[in-house]
């Protein structure tokens, strides 16, 4: 059995399948079920705090699938796509503040913070900020927009490799100190909290966190497959032929900059996607989200698990974050040491994520 | 057999695979596929051509020799537009200039050029390496929603056999042979439907048997591609060159059939020694 | 009770030595009078200009002013002096009565002493009288103020005679004489004075001048104008120094980065951590000094300078030989790998210095500064810090290119395989250049404590900027760091004195992102088929 990549053509087969129902049978029945039905004395019972958790895990997994996409396959390392997520965010943000309506703590038309900063009347960009197919809309088109204008620019001038994540490092870090100041409006780096509603309807209740909860697991399902389908199809082979080869597909007489631009934006508009369905569920964003710290994060899931095989990016998410969650509660000062630990070994040791270990020991 | 492939196309052949680039088609009615006139290129001082005069007819294998840093990967540079050249001209049949034309475009004209280390996509297949060169709409469109034609498939298995790489096509190209590398780099080249290739060294690293296959490949492709070959074998070049032409110090210093090439004088005390 | 005064006014006057002895109707009015007339009797000793009437007026207003029955003693513990004579008194008699003075008195008399020390034979007492009068005088010591300009040959002490004379005769009624102020005025470099003209020109809530002449407001408007034209050269400066500071700050935190990738090509993004175990080693030195030589305190810079090198040196090395080493040639892994480290590290300084800012204080002749064009003072720390800055350029100028260790490095940076070759002991190489890119990189931290906050953060402020400077600047080349260095420090306070420090920061940061496009090898590349990421 060859490099890991030879699964691009030949992913997981009629076994991946079944994992894929049998974790979409667990998404959309078992936990719903466990959550409302069962009484909350039962050992089965799933806490609101376990929904809430896995679906922002699942928003998490969104994000390295994107990663993966553009890093796995196409050889592009962003460290800068906290920003898109971000984005997303704000702009469900936008929405669900307007949707406080007047049972904020001032009891005004205005959100708090305006009110606290004493402006009078909303700013330009919070313009159709109350209707939700507009913040729908946002949440695609501003990260999709910016990062097609970037990467344009940067794909046309042909900046690769390190310099290339090092200048999305510096995008999202000036978005960050943007997004601080009180007069971009946006909260200042206080951000957006206190949800009350979405759609009108109440969001701090259990059927709407876990209505959230299986649409992002939708979501999650959604661009796994869409993942798949991209990569198996011819794009992808040509995809994985630039990470390899760039100067040779240019050869070939493929334009390269539109393929590259085609995926990157994508894994944008999925950020953005998986940062606005992350919002209702933790009930906060702020700047901090687009920190340059964040960003790398990101790498080292999709690193984890295994790039470059769209299932790896997933279990990356999941452990990594699981981990997280775990060690910041039981062993607070050591959860960063573990982390860079774990930057360090994957990359010395664990190339090809847990996945390539497995992998390996099925062909040994 | 192998289909025969009509190499001399007219216009509006070269279909509109990158969507924008003008075709005015190859124009070889002089019979001459590519010019190169007092073509002059330095670096930074360094002078590595200097006034090259080439002309290569239709169908004609010909070979370049001469010693390192004569220049013959930059006269392929500047054939292929990775460099432009600071004098001279430049031409593709009558009329397409390459000097206006960017890299990608000269490839889609219809020159192929083989590097010294072969190029290959290697975590794909030899199958999906040469799906991958071949020539169709490149356009990220039609890619995505691309699905491989039952006439597409027998093309690409007709040119696995013609590299003898039938029985490799689903192996993993970096697991190929040296030799099977080339090979592999070559039938891609000729995915593209070049009319003019240019080789790089291609059977450096071979072994004798692999050598005498890749001769005898290089003679079935002449008269229906045109082809320039630059190698340092001079036992390969014996088995197929026609024309031969000697570089040196960046200019031509001869021109003509191996035999009367290699008793020039001032071939033999530059390159091939008494 | 102003009879007898004056009655014994006359004989203490007769009594005493005119020549040696001050005003003694004067002192009597100090000491028996009310209020008025102290401050006339203090007039009067000021306008006499007898600058031993300072001690006297300087007690009065300290309390140590006492009378014993008809004489005026200035008791100061167990000695008293005979506030006509100067001459001692012993003992010191029993019975005194104080001489009471209130807070308006105090006031009269701070500007009277300063008045009288401006007849001193001592320069720094009329120096430092000169200045406490141009902080605000009023009209009384006006002909004070003339009479010691007439006898003043001092440039510097004329000077602020002359400013402060022209404050007080601003406020006069007489037009002439507050024409003439307004010019003096406008002749100075002393920001206070705009506020001092600016009701002059200013309008009222219905749009009326506040001051009628239009002859006197053109001619303060000229003196605004050639003031602010003085303090904008002044500021100027400063925002050149500023410049020049933050462009050496960030000289010196991007040398060892520049090192490291310019000549390896390895990036290190632990490389900010790298500098605040520099800043944290001289926080180590300082307490060693503080517990063991307190009085060579101020020393305790230059012996953290070395012990600041070697930590982060050692540091570097091991890093570069536990993973770095194993990571050459795959940038993106050195990346994530470096990140890992530079995580570990800050929680490790976190765990064993605790998360909070330490304290380091820079030694007495890092504290203060110079002053410059009057409203500028440039900082002593900086100073020393651009010229440390050059000191370390200079010193790894000639470590490349006058060592065998520099010339082993250019030779495996620019063709490791041939190096090796000929026998250069690569990996021994490249562990020593790394180490030496993390030594630079301790130095800056052991400067950086000297100007900022030292944390388990500090590397995180500071890795963002190198990495800019260094992109810039190009690789491979050391010039290349030190011009973008200087240049992102200028344009970068520029910006900042045009709209404020974070869209200064986004600014350049937009600046690098476009620039690296257009230019990926930045402004001083390597030329040929050099560094490739």
């Amino acid at each position: 059995m060859g490099p890991i990549a030879s699964s691009i053509s030949r992913p997981y087969g009629c076994r991946g399948w079944i994992v894929l129902g049998a974790f979409a049978f667990v998404l959309f029945v078992v936990f719903p079920l466990a959550n409302l039905v069962l009484p909350a004395t039962s050992p089965f019972h799933v806490s609101a705090y376990w929904v809430t958790l896995i679906g922002k895990i699942m928003c998490y997994a969104i994000v390295a699938l994107a990663i993966d996409l553009v890093w796995g396959y196409a050889g592009i390392l962003s460290l800068g796509h906290g920003l898109f997520f971000a984005l997303g965010g704000y702009a469900m943000g936008m929405y669900l503040m307007r949707q406080i309506g007047r049972d904020g703590q001032y009891r005004a038309e205005l959100p708090d913070f305006m009110v606290f900063l004493d402006w009078k009347e909303l700013p330009w960009h919070w313009w159709m900020s109350d209707q939700f197919w507009w913040a729908a809309l946002l949440m695609v088109a501003v990260p999709g927009l910016l990062a097609f204008v970037f990467g344009y620019f940067a794909f046309r001038s042909r900046v690769k490799g390190v310099y290339f994540s090092i200048i999305t490092q510096a995008l999202t870090f000036a978005a960050m100190l943007l997004f601080f100041r009180n007069e971009t409006g946006f909260g200042g780096n206080n951000g957006f909290t206190d949800f009350k509603r979405i759609l009108g309807i109440p969001i701090t209740t259990d059927e709407t966190r876990i209505a959230l909860f299986a649409i992002t697991g939708a979501a999650l399902l959604g661009t796994l497959l869409l993942g798949r389908w991209l990569v198996t199809s011819k794009f992808g082979r040509v995809l994985a032929a630039i990470r390899d080869a760039e100067a040779r597909v240019m050869f070939c007489g493929y334009n390269t900059v539109h393929y590259k631009l085609f995926v990157w934006t994508l894994s944008a508009v999925l950020c953005g996607i998986a940062g606005a369905l992350y919002v209702p569920q933790v009930g906060i964003i702020n700047p901090s989200e687009m920190s340059p710290a964040n960003s790398i994060e990101i790498a080292i899931w999709v690193a984890v698990g295994g790039r470059g095989t769209l299932a790896g990016a997933i279990l990356g998410a999941g452990l990594v974050n699981g981990a997280k969650s775990v060690l910041t509660q039981v062993l607070p000062e050591y959860w960063l040491f573990v982390l860079g630990a774990l930057f360090i070994l994957v990359t010395l040791f664990m190339p090809r994520g847990v996945l390539g270990l497995l992998s390996r020991k099925r062909a040994a | 057999m192998s289909a025969v492939m009509h190499a001399t196309a007219g216009p509006g052949a070269s279909g509109a695979t990158l969507g924008r680039v003008a075709t005015e088609g190859l124009d070889t009615t002089h019979g001459t596929v590519l010019y190169l006139e007092d073509i002059s290129v330095s670096f930074d001082g360094y002078k590595a051509l200097s006034k090259l005069n080439l002309t290569i007819e239709l169908g004609e294998l010909r070979c370049v020799i001469g010693p390192n840093g004569a220049g013959k990967t930059t006269m392929m540079d500047v054939i292929t537009g990775k460099t432009r050249s600071d004098e001279g001209s430049a031409f593709f049949g009558q009329t397409i200039d390459l000097a206006r034309l960017s890299e990608a475009e000269i490839a889609h004209a219809g020159i192929g050029r083989k590097f010294q280390k072969p190029t290959i996509f290697e975590s794909h297949t030899a199958f999906e390496n040469l799906e991958l060169a071949m020539k169709a709409d490149k356009r990220v469109r039609r890619t995505l929603f691309a699905r491989l034609s039952s006439e597409e498939g027998d093309r690409i298995a007709a040119m696995l056999e013609r590299i003898r790489l039938t029985d490799s096509a689903s192996r993993i190209a970096g697991l190929l042979s040296h030799g099977q590398k080339q090979w592999l780099e070559i039938g891609m080249l000729l995915m593209q439907e070049p009319k003019l290739l240019l080789l790089d060294e291609p059977v450096a690293g071979m072994s004798d048997e692999e050598t005498e296959r890749t001769a005898e490949l290089f003679l079935t492709l002449a008269g229906k591609h045109s082809l320039v070959v630059v190698e340092h074998d001079m036992a390969f070049i014996a088995k197929i060159a026609r024309k031969v032409t000697v570089l040196h110090e960046g200019t031509v210093i001869a021109e003509g059939p191996m035999d009367e090439v290699q008793r020039d004088p001032k071939v033999i005390e530059v390159y091939l020694g008494r | 009770m102003s009879m007898r005064n004056t009655l014994l006014a006359l004989i203490l006057g007769l009594l005493a030595h005119p020549v040696l002895a001050l005003d003694a109707a004067a002192v009597a009015k100090l000491a028996h009078g009310d209020s008025d007339e102290k401050i006339e009797a203090i007039n009067a000793l000021v306008a006499a200009g007898d600058e031993r009437a300072a001690p006297l007026l300087q007690a009065l207003a300290d309390g140590e002013l006492f009378l014993a029955g008809k004489r005026v003693l200035i008791v100061r513990g167990d000695e008293s002096t005979d506030a006509l004579t100067g001459e001692k008194v012993s003992p010191t008699p029993t019975g005194l009565e104080d001489v009471v003075a209130n807070n308006r008195i105090r006031r009269e008399i701070g500007a009277a002493v300063a008045g009288l020390k401006l007849s001193s034979p001592r320069r720094e007492a009329r120096l430092a009288a000169a200045k406490e009068l141009a902080g605000g005088a009023d009209e009384a010591m006006l002909p004070r103020v003339k009479q010691a300009l007439a006898g003043e040959k001092d440039a510097e002490i004329r000077a602020l005679l002359e400013l402060t004379s022209a404050t007080i005769e601003l406020d006069s009624s007489d037009k002439a004489l507050r024409l003439e102020a307004i010019r003096t005025l406008g002749a100075s470099s002393n920001p206070s004075i705009k506020t001092l003209l600016l009701p002059l020109v200013a309008r009222d809530k219905a749009g009326q001048y506040a001051e009628p002449d239009s002859e006197l407001r053109e001619e303060a408007q000229k003196s605004l104008r050639a003031i602010g034209g003085r303090l904008a050269w002044g500021e100027r400066a400063g925002l050149l120094f500023a410049g020049v500071s933050l462009g050496s700050i960030l000289l010196l935190a991007a040398l060892g980065l520049a090192i490291t990738y310019g000549l390896m090509g390895v990036i290190n993004l632990a490389h900010g951590e790298l500098i605040m175990i520099g800043a944290y080693s001289t926080y180590v030195v300082q307490n060693l000094f503080r517990a063991y030589a307190p009085e060579a305190f101020d020393w305790y810079l230059v012996f953290a300078l070395p012990p600041a090198f070697a930590a982060s040196a050692l540091v570097g090395m091991a890093l570069e030989r536990s993973v770095i080493r194993w990571l050459y040639g795959r940038p993106l892994e050195t990346l994530l790998a470096t990140w890992g480290i530079s995580l570990v590290l800050i929680q490790a300084v976190r765990t064993l210095f605790g998360a909070q800012n330490v304290q380091v204080e820079n030694p007495a002749w890092m504290s203060g500064g110079i002053e410059v064009l009057g409203n500028v003072v440039l900082p002593w720390s900086r100073i020393v810090i651009i010229g440390f800055a050059a000191a370390v350029v200079a010193g790894i100028w000639l470590l490349l290119t006058r060592t065998r260790l520099g010339l082993f490095v250019r030779g495996v940076t620019q063709n490791r395989a041939m190096a090796s070759c000929v026998g250069v002991p690569t990996a021994r190489v490249d562990m020593l250049a790394f180490g030496l890119g993390a030594g630079v990189a301790g130095l800056a931290g052991c400067a950086l404590s000297q100007i900022g906050n030292v944390g388990p953060d500090l590397g995180q402020a500071y890795i963002v900027d190198s990495f800019m400077v260094v992109v810039l600047g190009g690789v491979g080349q050391l010039a290349g760091t030190v011009y973008a260095a200087l240049g992102l420090g200028l344009v970068n306070k520029m910006i900042e004195s045009w709209s404020g420090a974070v869209i200064a920061k986004i600014a350049v940061l937009v600046f690098i992102v476009v620039f690296i496009q257009k230019r990926p090898q930045g402004m001083f590349a390597l030329r040929g088929r050099a560094v490739e990421a």
